[in-house]
C-alpha cells in the first residue's frame, strides 16, 4: 500500500516538475490577488494591516482552488485513472496520495510566499509564524475537500466555476479558522483554540475525504 | 382587534413598506415556483403524450 | 396471519405517481387554510412587539421560511443517501423535486431577513451567525442543483448529487459553529434576528401555524414537481404509456 502512494507521489512529482508553468501560474495568481486588494481598498497602513489576514487567506483559498482543475484532469483524459480505478491498490491510498502531491506542489509553497505577502501588508513580523502555521494546517485542508469536488466534475463542461460553487462553501469553515487565528494573535490573544480547531478538520479530513474522493471518481467514471 | 381602520393596518405602525413587501415577495417567489413546477408537469405530460403518438 | 409491512410499496414510480398526486391536492389544500389560519393569527391577535413595532410582524415568514430551508436540506440529503445505498431511484428523484423548493424558501428567508433587517438594525444586511449560515446553505442548495443539471446520465447525476449533499449535511454544523464563533470574536449584531425575549403565544401559534403551512406547500410543490420527474424518466415504461393515452384518460 505505502509502495504504491510512493510511486504515485513519485510520479506526480515528476509530472509536476516537467511542467512547471502550471504550478507557477497557481502561485503568481495568489501573488496578483494579494496585490490587487491595496490597490481596490486604498494603501492606508492600519486598513491594510487589519484586513491583511483576511485577504492573504481568500488569496491562498483562490488559488488552491484554481489549481484542483489539474488534479485529475490529465489522468482521466490519457486514461490513467480507469487504470487506476482497476488496480490493485485501494482507490482510497491513490487517491490520498495524489491529493498530497497536489498539496506539496500547489498549497506548501503559499505556506512560503505568505510572509513575502505579509510584508506588502505591513503586518507585525510576530505574526509570521501564526500565518504559517495557520497556512501549512489548513492548505491540506483545501486540498483534500477541493478534491472531492474535482472528483465530482471530472469532464463536466463548465468545470472549473460548477468546481468553485460546490467548493467554495465548504471551505468556510477552514477560512474562518485560518484568518481567525492571526486575528486573535493580532489582537494579542492566544491563537491555540483555532489553531488546533484547524489541526482538528486536517485530521477529520485525511481520515475521511479520500474516501469520498474515491467514491467521487467512482461515480464519475462509471 | 389590533387595527382601528383599514388605513392603519396597510400602515403598519410606519413600517407599512416594508412588512407589505416582504409579504409581497414571498407570495409572489411560492406563486413563481408553484407555477414553474406546474409548467414542468405540463411539459413532461406532452412529452410523454408526444412519444406515444 | 402476520401484517406485513411493504416497506417499499411506494418505491415504485408506478405507485408514487397517483399517491402523490393525491397527496399534492390535499396538502394544497391544507397549506391555504393553515397560511389563512396564521396570517389571521399573526395580524389580528399578536400584539405590537415593544422594541420593533409592527416591523416584527416579518418575523411569521422569516423564521418559517428559514426552518423549512434547512428541514428540506437534511430531508434532501437523506433520500438521496437512500437511493444510492438501497438503488431506489425513485427516492433519488424526491430528492432532486426537494432541491429546488428549498432553495426557493432560503431566498425567501434570506430577503424578508433584509427586509426585516433595515427598520429594525439599519442596515439590509446584518452579518449576524444565522443570517450569514443562510446564505451559505443558499450556496449549498445551488451547489446542488448546478452540479445535478450538469450531468446528463440521471444515474450519475443522482449519485455524485448523494455525494454532495451529504458532504453538504456533515458541514453544515461544522459551517454553523465556525459562523457563530466568527460572529462573536467580529462583534456582530447583538441581538440574534430571532430572538424575542419573551414571545406572546400568539405570536408562537402564528410563527408554528405559518411553518405547518409553508410545510404544507412544500409537500405540494415537491410532489407535483416529483410527478414531473417521474414522467420525464420513466416515459420508455408501459404504464405511462397507458397514462397518456387520450382513449383511458388524462392523469389528474
Amino acid at each position: 500500500m505505502l509502495a504504491a502512494a510512493r510511486c504515485i507521489v513519485r510520479r506526480d512529482l515528476l509530472l509536476a516538475l516537467r511542467r512547471p508553468s502550471d504550478v507557477a501560474t497557481a502561485l503568481l495568481f495568489f501573488v496578483i490577488v494579494a496585490s490587487l486588494f491595496p490597490l481596490g481598498v486604498g494603501a492606508e497602513p492600519n486598513l491594510l494591516r487589519a484586513i491583511a489576514p483576511g485577504v492573504i487567506w481568500v488569496a491562498a483559498l483562490l488559488s488552491s482552488m484554481l489549481s484542483l482543475g489539474r488534479l485529475f484532469a490529465a489522468d482521466h483524459a490519457d486514461g490513467t485513472l480507469e487504470q487506476m480505478l482497476l488496480g490493485v491498490s485501494p482507490l482510497g491510498v491513490v487517491a490520498a496520495a495524489k491529493v498530497f502531491t497536489h498539496w506539496l506542489v500547489s498549497g506548501l509553497p503559499l505556506v512560503a510566499i505568505a510572509p513575502l505577502i505579509a510584508l506588502q501588508y505591513d503586518l507585525p513580523q510576530s505574526l509570521y509564524g501564526t500565518l504559517a502555521l495557520s497556512l501549512l494546517l489548513g492548505t491540506p485542508v483545501l486540498s483534500l475537500i477541493g478534491a472531492i469536488g474535482a472528483a465530482l466534475t471530472l469532464g463536466l463542461r463548465g468545470g472549473g466555476v460548477l468546481l468553485a460553487l460546490l467548493v467554495l462553501p465548504l471551505y468556510v469553515p477552514v477560512l474562518i479558522m485560518g484568518a481567525g487565528s492571526v486575528d486573535m494573535a493580532a489582537a494579542g490573544l492566544s491563537p491555540a483554540g483555532q489553531l488546533q480547531l484547524l489541526a482538528a478538520l486536517l485530521v477529520l479530513a485525511a481520515a475521511f475525504a479520500p474516501w469520498a474522493i474515491a467514491t467521487a471518481l467512482r461515480i464519475s467514471t462509471e | 382587534m389590533n387595527w382601528h381602520s383599514a388605513t392603519e393596518f396597510f400602515a403598519m405602525g410606519g413600517y407599512g413598506i416594508y412588512v407589505w413587501s416582504a409579504y409581497a415577495a414571498t407570495a409572489g417567489v411560492l406563486a413563481l415556483e408553484a407555477g414553474f413546477a406546474l409548467r414542468r408537469r405540463r411539459r413532461a405530460l406532452a412529452a410523454a403524450r408526444e412519444r406515444q403518438a | 396471519m402476520s401484517t406485513v409491512i411493504r416497506w417499499f410499496w411506494f418505491a415504485s414510480p408506478q405507485t408514487f405517481f397517483p399517491l402523490a398526486g393525491t397527496a399534492a391536492r390535499w396538502s394544497a389544500a391544507i397549506a391555504a387554510l393553515l397560511a389563512a389560519a396564521g396570517l389571521y393569527v399573526g395580524f389580528f391577535v399578536a400584539p405590537t412587539d415593544a422594541q420593533q413595532g409592527e416591523a416584527y410582524r416579518i418575523i411569521f415568514i422569516h423564521v418559517p421560511a428559514a426552518w423549512m430551508s434547512m428541514v428540506i436540506y437534511l430531508a434532501m440529503a437523506f433520500w438521496a443517501a437512500l437511493g444510492w445505498v438501497l438503488n431506489a431511484r425513485m427516492a433519488s428523484m424526491l430528492a432532486r423535486a426537494l432541491a429546488p423548493s428549498g432553495m426557493v424558501f432560503t431566498l425567501i428567508a434570506l430577503w424578508t431577513g433584509a427586509v426585516w433587517g433595515k427598520p429594525a438594525w439599519g442596515t439590509w444586511w446584518v452579518w449576524d451567525a444565522r443570517l450569514t449560515s443562510e446564505l451559505i446553505l443558499l450556496f449549498l442548495y445551488i451547489g446542488y442543483l448546478a452540479l445535478t443539471e450538469a450531468i446528463d446520465d440521471p444515474k450519475r447525476a443522482d449519485r455524485a448529487g448523494a455525494l454532495v449533499a451529504i458532504v453538504g449535511a456533515v458541514n453544515v454544523p461544522v459551517i454553523y459553529f465556525s459562523v457563530k464563533w466568527w460572529n462573536t470574536l467580529h462583534q456582530g449584531a447583538s441581538v440574534s434576528l430571532t430572538a424575542a425575549p419573551t414571545m406572546a403565544h400568539a405570536m408562537l401559534l402564528a410563527m408554528l401555524l405559518m411553518t405547518f403551512a409553508f410545510w404544507a406547500y412544500a409537500f405540494a410543490v415537491v410532489f407535483m414537481r416529483a410527478r414531473a420527474i417521474v414522467l420525464e424518466r420513466e416515459c420508455g415504461a408501459a404504464w405511462v404509456r397507458g397514462l397518456s393515452n387520450p382513449a383511458i384518460g388524462l392523469p389528474t
